[in-house]
């Protein structure tokens, strides 16, 4: 074109990012590379290729891994963990120092090789990507330095297996690594077979930095690969980002076998525009919401709810915005929207939205290159039922509704499976505050969306998955209690008091109840057993609660939502007072355990005093287990909140009947959860003595719940209910594979015991409790007069 | 709300560039002033990311920088100008890049959009524009602060219009806007409008004196509902002048006024813009907020003084390959 020629059309012309850089560490390489294991590059083997999505021509051979391959890695992993940890601190965080620094240097071989491996445009890997990358390395850096002291009381993990996705491979790498290995633990990372090539650049980099060999070990492939990692007897921790289906079947193939599991996975976020935002911004927002990497976001808004007033006018603007959008190669510093990770992709979102059968399909009026390549498109008017409101499409797609009033947009907001970001935007800061923690996910951002940084947690809810990447939160995925470090003595398994050949029944007869919503309830089935003392004395009936039982009782449960609402202040108020009741009853509590279970009354007497004690460190800690506002490099908040994690099954133990059931209970609604206990099996009494005690501390019907019956025939029901938010065991029986394979069904958070006993006389840290009770929500309020 | 036709003359067009019919005002909205948002952080971000996303190369720079050339308002605002001082300038305007340069790029003569001086130049500077359709601004109403009497504000408007400017850059009164007084920035806007006459009027919110983004979008709206043809950032006096969060602020306020009324206001950062590629950002922010029917003269103006000597040394780094030095283009 000539110059006179632009100057009247005023045409964006190329602007191309040179790939020669990226070109030449390829062909260094041959064109073809092998795994990374034990600081060395394996010969290339099995191949498969990796193919730039914009043009469709092979960038490179890579090799899959298969068991011997994946064995090796691991085998580098586990040899190196010890030593690694036992670094000092200090130490560690000179290496992670160091791989910042080099990722800096060479920060545009990355970008650029970023962009033609995953077809994001340069702006993004150049400008949000690699910085990101870098500045989870420094932070984690620093995490590896001041960790000695500040997580004393924490151990890595050990070997880490990881799998990341396509669509951020150097961030999700870095999300995975930087943490991991500066708490002490190895790992062996796969990434996705789409985009390895920033992996394997960076696996130069680790030695580069003088990393001992088996820290980090990558090792290529597709998904059976990946199900090789997860599967692999000497991987302590799995730690997966991808799909929601993919991550259901880790939850599947790692339930019971003690792994510790993350998973991050997909979303429906809500982008939520009152009638008094911003409206530009809001637009301008959804930019980089939905249209940022191509809609391929785990955390993407993806469903945009507006204000019924101002819904016509916000989606005319939207579109005329959507058509300034420059769709076309990657590698062009001077292009909104790029290629789709590849033709498979593109083929999903294709079929998707062609299939839009409702509503009102508008594609940007824009132009769109040959190849793989998808507009930005809105589609109004489609109702919550859907499948377009309802399922990811994980592309530059979309979907909008509207609302009436803030409690109807919370309701929206919130009717998804999905719980892992959304955004809100309103000049009204009461309103904004007022909504943010209202909405079911893990990250909330109030006028702005997609922010990230290395000191604010990310992770989701519901079946967005489990777990924190980032922050003070981030590290409880990569180091587990000190105390847990030594191997917890097995379960000692301990059968119920069998009917005595002469029976001693003397007093009035006294059946226990359910206790469901505040209220005794006789149990569905209307079957009870008897419940004898060693001695040979008939202490009572425990009814045998069925799947009906637990059905009630998690209603009642979920009906008592607003106990989690409630201020810490006064739940600590209510604990007390529990504690209070049963210090009066101490004689009575202690009689019973004694005869429940056969230990002296002495013994009997402390679990009691212990129990009223753990209700005091509950209560204590209802007001104290505090948030944090993050440092991140932003002029605003970010607000990390802890959250009740909702409704939780619980377990009982039989060791301490009284003192199991407190110690769990108690610190559960000391965060403002609700709970459906399920008490010892052999020793079910005093807990149903218990709930007289709540009835008269002032509880709320709901709040506590207690169903009696066989674990083994409830475990399945509580595990695979779908309106439960985390199931804990700490049962005689070992529940621990039944209930993560249910978990897998809502990807409900789990905390069982695989068998092993707890020490809950001496064992007084209550924060592994509170841990599991809470989920960190980072709020992001940026601000500016 | 209620909107007067747009009632045009012949003589409305008397500018050259002007192919837009002016904007005629409409009464005040103070619903849709109250309404008027600012997210500041949320412009901030959109205006640091503009970068990026947006860059502009080679053949299509060089004819993005001539575009930019042609909107320039070459000013002069010392208290030490002199007639010759102008006239050099107005020489400038007339041809603000080397021929050769030109030829090089293949294109036929350019002029600055306008030349821009204090109301005592308004003559020297119409006398050594003559012939040339170049339009001569004068800044006015007691600029840059605004705060002489309103009556001789109004008189030196009329003045500066009899001299022959026929673009008249007006101050706003800031303290109308700081203390939420629309109806008197209105009434003020409106006269300053009316004095103007067939001159153009630019309206300057002194931005940089108005402590938030959303004064500077609420000041905006009410200076175009009351007739400004242009609504301009700053006098280049004030401690910090045309910004892109700000620009886009105005944009946007211009956008939404367009929406609703269907003119189209004009808008003219200025102070501050020094570098060619500081001048590619804002066009590409105006083509994108706006649409391309913005990037011209009628409609958009750097108000600049230095700017022009750095786009000339970007033209011929284009046309020759090498860096160029400014002491290769002529003065202005």
């Amino acid at each position: 074109m000539q110059v006179s020629e632009i100057f009247e059309s005023l045409d964006y012309g190329p602007a191309p990012e040179s790939r020669a850089g990226a070109e030449a560490w390829i062909s260094g390489h041959g064109g073809r590379f092998g795994h990374f294991i034990n600081g060395a590059f394996t010969a290339h083997a099995r191949g498969f290729d990796s193919r730039n999505p914009a043009t469709g021509e092979r960038l490179a051979r890579l090799s899959v891994a298969d068991r011997k391959t994946v064995d090796a890695a691991v085998a580098a992993a586990a040899n190196a963990q010890p030593a690694w940890a036992g670094l000092s601190g200090h130490q560690r965080a000179r290496y992670l120092y160091a791989i910042a620094r080099l990722i800096q240097k060479h920060s545009r071989l990355f970008a650029v090789l970023e962009s033609l491996d995953n077809g994001k445009p340069i702006r993004e890997s150049r400008d949000i990507d690699i910085p990101l990358v870098q500045r989870h390395f420094y932070y984690h850096a620093g995490m590896a330095q001041i960790g000695e002291t500040e997580m004393a009381g924490r151990a890595p993990v050990g070997v880490c297996g990881q799998i990341i996705p396509w669509n951020f491979p150097l961030l999700m790498l870095a999300w995975k690594i930087a943490p991991a290995i500066a708490m002490g633990n190895t790992v062996v990372l796969k990434p996705a077979e789409y985009t390895s090539l920033t992996a394997l650049r960076f696996a130069e980099i680790c030695t580069e930095a003088g990393l001992p060999p088996g820290v980090v070990n990558i090792v290529t492939g597709d998904g059976a690969t990946g199900e090789l990692i997860v599967r692999h007897p000497d991987i302590d921790k799995v730690a997966f980002t991808g799909s929601t289906q993919v991550g259901r079947a880790i939850r599947q193939a790692t339930a019971g076998s003690g792994k510790s599991l993350t998973l991050e996975l997909g979303g429906k976020s809500p982008y939520i525009v009152f009638e008094d935002a911003d409206i530009d911004s809001a637009i301008e927002g959804l930019v980089d919401a939905i249209w940022f990497n191509q809609g391929q976001v785990c955390c993407a808004g993806s469903r945009l709810l507006v204000q019924e007033g101002i819904a016509d006018m916000f989606h005319a603007r939207l579109r005329r915005r959507m058509d300034g959008l420059r769709i076309g190669d990657p590698l062009d510093k001077c292009i909104d929207v790029g290629a789709v990770v590849d033709p498979v992709q593109l083929e999903t979102i294709t079929r998707m939205v062609d299939s839009c059968d409702a509503g009102e399909v508008y594609h940007a009026d824009t132009p769109r290159p040959e190849g793989c390549f998808y507009p930005p498109t809105l589609i109004t008017g489609l109702s919550t039922a859907h499948p377009l409101m309802q399922e990811e499409i994980f592309g530059p797609v979309l979907v909008s509704t509207t609302f009436r009033t803030p409690e109807e947009a919370v309701a929206l907001a919130n009717n998804t499976r999905y719980g892992l970001a959304a955004t809100v935007w309103s000049e009204n800061i009461n309103l904004a505050l007022d909504i943010a923690p209202r909405l079911a996910a893990g990250v909330v951002w109030v006028n702005a969306t997609n922010l990230f940084d290395a000191a604010a947690e990310f992770g989701g809810v519901r079946e967005s998955g489990f777990g924190r990447e980032g922050g003070w939160g981030g590290l409880e995925a990569y180091t587990k209690p000190r105390a847990d470090t030594g191997k917890r003595p097995a379960l000692v398994p301990i059968p119920p008091v069998e009917a005595p050949e002469n029976p001693q029944i003397d007093g009035l007869d006294r059946t226990a109840k359910m206790y469901i919503g505040g209220r005794q309830a006789r149990p569905d089935g209307a079957y009870s057993r008897a419940v004898w003392s060693r001695s040979g004395g008939l202490l009572g009936h425990a009814g045998i609660g069925n799947r009906k039982d637990i059905r009630n009782a998690v209603e009642a449960a979920q009906a008592a939502r607003a106990w989690s609402r409630s201020s810490g202040h006064l739940r600590a108020q209510i604990l007390y007072y529990i504690a209070e009741n049963l210090s009066a009853r101490r004689a009575e509590f202690a009689g019973r355990i004694a005869d429940l279970t056969g230990t002296g009354k002495a013994r009997a007497g402390r679990e009691v005093d212990l129990s009223v004690s753990r209700l005091f460190t509950a209560a204590a800690w209802a007001d104290k287990y505090d948030g944090r506002a993050a440092g991140v490099p932003l002029r605003g908040l970010a607000l990390a909140l802890r959250e009740a994690v909702g409704v939780i099954g619980i377990f009982g133990p039989d060791e301490a009947p009284l003192l199991g059931m407190v110690s769990a209970i108690a610190p559960a609604i000391a965060m403002g959860n609700r709970v459906v206990y399920v008490p010892s099996e052999p020793y079910p009494l005093a807990a149903t003595d218990f709930y007289q005690v709540l009835d008269t501390s002032d509880v709320p019907g709901g709040v506590v719940n207690i169903v009696t019956g066989a674990h083994d025939e409830l475990a399945p029901v509580l595990a695979q209910h779908l309106d439960v938010d985390a199931v804990w065991s700490f049962s005689g029986a070992d529940l621990s594979r039944e209930i993560e394979h249910g978990a897998a069904g809502n990807l409900k958070r789990s905390w069982v015991n695989y068998g092993h006993a707890r020490d809950w006389t001496g064992d007084t840290d209550m924060r592994a409790f509170l841990e599991q009770a809470t989920e960190i929500k980072s709020v992001w309020v940026p601000y500016g007069a | 709300m209620t909107l007067k036709p747009a009632v045009e003359t012949v003589q409305d067009h008397a500018l050259p560039q002007v192919q837009t019919p002016r904007n005629p005002g409409m009464p005040l909205d103070l619903d849709w002033v109250a309404g008027a948002t600012a997210n500041t952080s949320a412009i901030e971000r959109r205006a640091a990311t503009l970068p990026g996303r947006r860059s502009i190369k080679k053949e299509f720079q060089a004819a993005w920088l001539l575009k930019a050339i042609t909107l320039i308002d070459l000013t002069t605002l010392s208290g030490d100008d002199t007639p010759a001082r102008v006239r050099r300038l107005c020489a400038k305007a007339r041809q603000p890049v080397r021929a050769e340069i030109l030829k090089a790029l293949g294109m036929g003569p350019v002029t600055t959009g306008a030349v821009c001086v204090y109301h005592d130049m308004v003559e020297t500077a119409v006398d050594a524009l003559k012939g040339s359709d170049i339009p001569v601004a004068a800044v006015s109403t007691g600029f840059p602060a605004g705060l002489s009497p309103l009556h001789l504000r109004i008189a030196e408007i009329e003045e500066g219009v009899k001299a022959g400017a026929s673009e008249i850059d007006i101050v706003i009164s800031r303290r109308h806007v700081l203390t939420g007084n629309w109806q008197a920035l209105y009434d003020e806007m409106q006269a300053f409008r009316q004095a103007c006459g067939q001159a153009h009027v630019k309206a300057i919110l002194a931005t940089g004196e108005l402590g938030t983004l959303r004064n500077v979008a609420r000041a905006s709206l009410v200076c175009m509902m009351a007739g400004a043809d242009f609504i301009k950032t700053s006098t280049g006096k004030e401690s910090v002048n045309a910004t892109l969060p700000v620009s886009l602020t105005m944009i946007r306020a211009i956008r939404a006024y367009h929406a609703v009324t269907g003119h189209r206001v004009g808008y003219k950062p200025a102070g501050g813009i020094s570098k060619a590629k500081d001048a590619l950002l804002y066009l590409a922010l105006l083509r994108d907020e706006l649409g391309r029917r913005w990037v011209q003269p009628d409609l958009f103006r750097f108000g600049a003084s230095s700017l022009l000597g750095d786009i000339e040394r970007q033209l011929e780094h284009h046309v020759t390959g090498a860096y160029s030095a400014a002491y290769r283009h002529p003065m202005g």
